[in-house]
């Protein structure tokens, strides 16, 4: 697999205030990326960055094996992009845009637009200062998957759309992943990042602190247990890799280190074992235990 | 929210916040136009020392429609006051108009199409608030600025009385196109037709003062509130009773406003908004296409403007040779513009006024793409497969092409008028229109000077339009004010060949063009290298 995106060490500030301090970054071709943080992670500077927008201060950032601030028109030829703050010209009609931005692109198909504004069913005879949030960002989605390109660049594309549009959205998504096209999702929305990315890197405070396929991100973590106990759980606290003990009865909870697993299930199965639930961490628990104060990133 | 009072609850704090928005830009025109009224009317003043003076000077102004649709009339020929304001009068009270205008807008409209009111309205604030604290923004900074021109004037020596009744008279001028301005915000969804509208207006009411001072009827001066400022007549009667009719005006508007407030909904004018094309039309294909097509409306308004200013201006200038008869005003005008006929010398102060417009114009166009980069707008754009020299270069070339057409409109207009009274329609057409057209290479540097500060200094955007006025005051006030030579080389209008009638010399055309090339190279290497702002 090519990287369609390679970004090492990038590092921006404004001013006194550090935006990007380090981040890195690696997007392979043909694969829907999820690009998590909270507001003010740097999210929205890397993917300007990505535009040629804003200048680098150090690092080093290719897309499609190129340099985004010296090859703009080359690169941006093949890449699409919807801001997260859709800002649309008061007196032009959606439909003018999306022409607009895709001419400006070199020319965008008829067929797919049409299709894309029967999807989203947006009016594209409504004026820019008339549309409401949400239809504000179906534009610029109609206007980015109506245009034949290798990579899509998508700032939390579904801010403002309904639980309808926001599966739809997710179903062109899988299609332009079927197609072959790179998708750079950023989100602070797990659950779709979870329903839509291949892998994801999740950043803090301009920094990557974790990346990697959902499952290699949740062998690192602790899968929760909660036991029905036939018999009394003796040694179970201490084994390796238990944490969060509790007990309440004959009902034990623990949150067990991947590696411990085995030793657990081993003398619960020698205990007795009247039921067991257990949950593998959500892409919330990931992200949380990244970003909770009082516990550190545990990272191997 | 059901007492009277409950309608305007909240507008204390609208208003608090409106000063500390404007906290530089309102106390700076105040200032502004206190030192320039203050400066401008003594270094008059100082020109006609003499009661015979004065007289003589009243005698040529008088005999001279253009001067009369420009200025107005001097009503007491004796009074030094009158003959030191006669200049300011009237273009005092359409700028401080001007700026009340756009004030009451940016303060109305402008923030609910921006969504920052709806954020607001959704406090405790009352459904005329925002309008009440537009008016009381407008009206206080028209107090104010009518007591700073009363000070400035009463500081160089004028009597206090005149002073005043100019001062209230600029006070009574922005409350009325303020009032208008807080109507036009009710009518329309966006905030840049409403100011228009009311710019329009304001410009027809100094259009029908011009031509009551000058071809008459004389009742159109009294339809005109920028004419009740001249009928108040400070320093040569002070008609305080003349008052009473910007008041009523304001009071009318005000009324109106409130009525349209009562019935529209939040966010919407009064006028429907109809849905638009489904596709593009060919001109949005590329940056200049669409620069064309946001500012087409303006653009139109430009050209008219231009035209109308042109036919003018030769239906004038075709009138002048009428009132050589009095030997004064033949040398009172000879003295005002230069050497070769009266004619000439009044086409080229008339054309260089077209230049300054033109480079208003210029400098309106690049402060668009200011406000699309501000708006986020340029950002989609920069997303696709345009560069930043694109970008920029439709808006250049907008600008370029518009302002040279202005010209010469404005210039063909001239030439048409005058020479349809001459008998050499194809001759002064082209001699005039050669003549504005002389004007581009000094609106070139306008253009240069604010590409210049969009690349390289964004953040400090004012300065183009301050050094654009810098240039008008030179132009208008530099030699009257007695300003060093190196400071009336400054700027690019004084190089240029005084024309038609003086020599037309290539040399400064050709390196004015070079110097306005050179700073639009300098800013689009800027914008090259520089962020877009988020």
């Amino acid at each position: 697999m090519t990287a369609a995106i390679e970004i090492e060490g990038l590092r921006k500030s404004f001013g006194h205030t550090v935006a990007l301090d380090g981040l890195d970054l690696s997007v392979r071709a043909g694969e829907v990326h999820g690009f998590l943080g909270p507001n003010g992670a740097g999210k929205t500077t890397t993917i300007r960055l990505l535009l040629g927008l804003l200048r680098a201060d150090g690092g080093r950032m290719r897309l499609l094996g190129r340099d985004p601030w010296r090859d703009v028109v080359s690169l941006h030829r093949r890449l699409a992009y919807v801001p997260g703050e859709v800002s649309l010209w008061p007196a032009l009609t959606g439909g003018e845009v999306i022409d607009l931005l895709g001419r400006l692109r070199g020319g965008l198909d008829p067929r797919r637009r049409e299709r894309y504004l029967h999807r989203f069913e947006l009016d594209p005879t409504v004026r820019g200062r008339a549309y409401s949030k949400g239809n504000r960002q179906k534009v610029a989605l109609v206007a980015a998957l109506a245009s034949d390109v290798d990579i899509l660049l998508l700032d939390e594309p579904t801010a403002g759309l309904d639980p309808l549009m926001e599966e739809v959205f997710r179903e062109c998504v899988r299609e332009e992943r079927a197609r072959g096209r790179t998708v750079l999702l950023s989100s602070h929305i797990l659950a779709e990042a979870e329903a839509l990315c291949d892998r994801v890197s999740i950043i803090r405070a301009g920094r990557t602190v974790d990346t990697g396929s959902l499952d290699e991100l949740r062998h690192l973590a602790r899968t929760s247990i909660v036991v029905r106990m036939a018999g009394p759980p003796d040694g179970l606290a201490a084994l390796p890799g238990v944490h969060d003990f509790g007990r309440d009865g004959d009902v034990v909870r623990m949150s067990v280190d991947n590696t411990g697993l085995d030793a657990v299930l081993a003398l619960l199965g020698r205990c007795g074992v009247r039921s067991l639930t257990t949950k593998t961490p959500t892409l919330e628990e990931l992200f949380l235990r990244h970003y909770r104060a009082d516990t550190p990133a545990v990272t191997a | 929210m059901s007492g009277p009072g409950g309608r305007v609850i909240g507008t204390g704090a609208l208003l608090r916040l409106a000063v500390r928005v404007d906290r530089v830009r309102l106390p700076f025109w105040i200032v502004t136009f206190a030192v320039i009224t203050g400066a401008s009317a003594a270094a008059t003043a100082e020109l006609y020392p003499t009661a015979e003076s004065r007289a003589s000077f009243t005698d040529g102004a008088e005999a001279v429609p253009a001067l009369l649709a420009m200025y107005g009339h001097i009503y007491d020929p004796a009074s030094l006051g009158a003959i030191a304001v006669l200049k300011l009068t009237g273009f005092g009270a359409a700028l401080a108009a001007l700026v009340t205008v756009f004030t009451a807008v940016r303060h109305t409209r402008a923030e609910e199409e921006a969504g920052r009111l709806e954020l607001l309205g959704a406090g405790v604030l009352g459904r005329y608030a925002p309008l009440a604290s537009g008016l009381g923004v407008v009206a206080g900074w028209s107090v104010l600025l009518g007591a700073g021109t009363t000070a400035g004037l009463a500081l160089v020596g004028l009597p206090v009385a005149g002073s005043l009744a100019l001062g209230a008279g600029w006070t009574a001028a922005g409350l009325v196109f303020g009032a208008l301005a807080v109507l036009t915000a009710q009518l329309t969804r966006s905030a840049r037709t409403a100011s228009g509208l009311a710019a329009v207006v304001l410009a027809a009411m100094f259009a029908l003062r011009a031509v009551g001072d000058s071809s008459g009827p004389g009742w159109l001066s009294w339809v005109s509130p920028i004419g009740w400022v001249q009928q108040v007549r400070p320093f040569a009667g002070d008609r305080w009773w003349v008052f009473v009719l910007p008041m009523a005006c304001t009071a009318v508007l005000v009324a109106v406003a409130v009525a349209c407030a009562r019935i529209r909904d939040h966010g919407a004018g009064l006028l429907p908004g109809r849905p638009g094309p489904a596709r593009a039309g060919r001109l949005l294909g590329g940056t200049g296409g669409l620069a064309v097509r946001l500012t087409r409306m303006s653009l139109l308004v430009w050209l008219s403007a231009f035209l109308l200013t042109g036919l003018l201006v030769g239906s004038i200038a075709s009138d002048i040779g009428e009132f050589l008869d009095n030997p004064r005003a033949r040398a009172f005008i000879a003295a005002l513009g230069g050497a070769q006929g009266v004619t000439d010398a009044f086409l080229a102060a008339e054309l260089a006024f077209a230049g300054l417009f033109a480079s208003m114009y210029v400098v309106a166009v690049l402060a668009r793409l200011h406000e699309e980069e501000q708006s986020l707008r340029t950002e989609p754009l920069l997303g696709t497969a345009i560069g930043r020299v694109r970008l920029l270069a439709g808006y250049l070339g907008l600008a370029a092409a518009g302002s040279l057409l202005g010209l010469t409109v404005a210039g063909a207009g001239a030439g048409l008028a005058y020479g349809a009274h001459t008998g050499h329609v194809a001759a002064e057409l082209v001699r005039v229109t050669g003549a504005a057209l002389a004007q581009w290479p000094a609106v070139l540097v306008s253009l240069g000077t604010a590409v210049a500060v969009f690349g390289l200094l964004p953040r400090f955007w004012v300065l183009a339009w301050a050094v654009l006025a810098f240039f008008g005051v030179i132009g208008e006030f530099g030699v009257l004010l007695g300003l060093a030579q190196w400071i009336l080389d400054l700027s690019p209008f004084s190089h240029l060949p005084r024309l038609p009638g003086g020599t037309a010399t290539a040399t400064p055309l050709i390196w004015l063009t070079v110097v306005g090339a050179g700073l639009a190279v300098a800013g689009l290497i800027g914008f090259r290298r520089r962020d877009v702002p988020a």
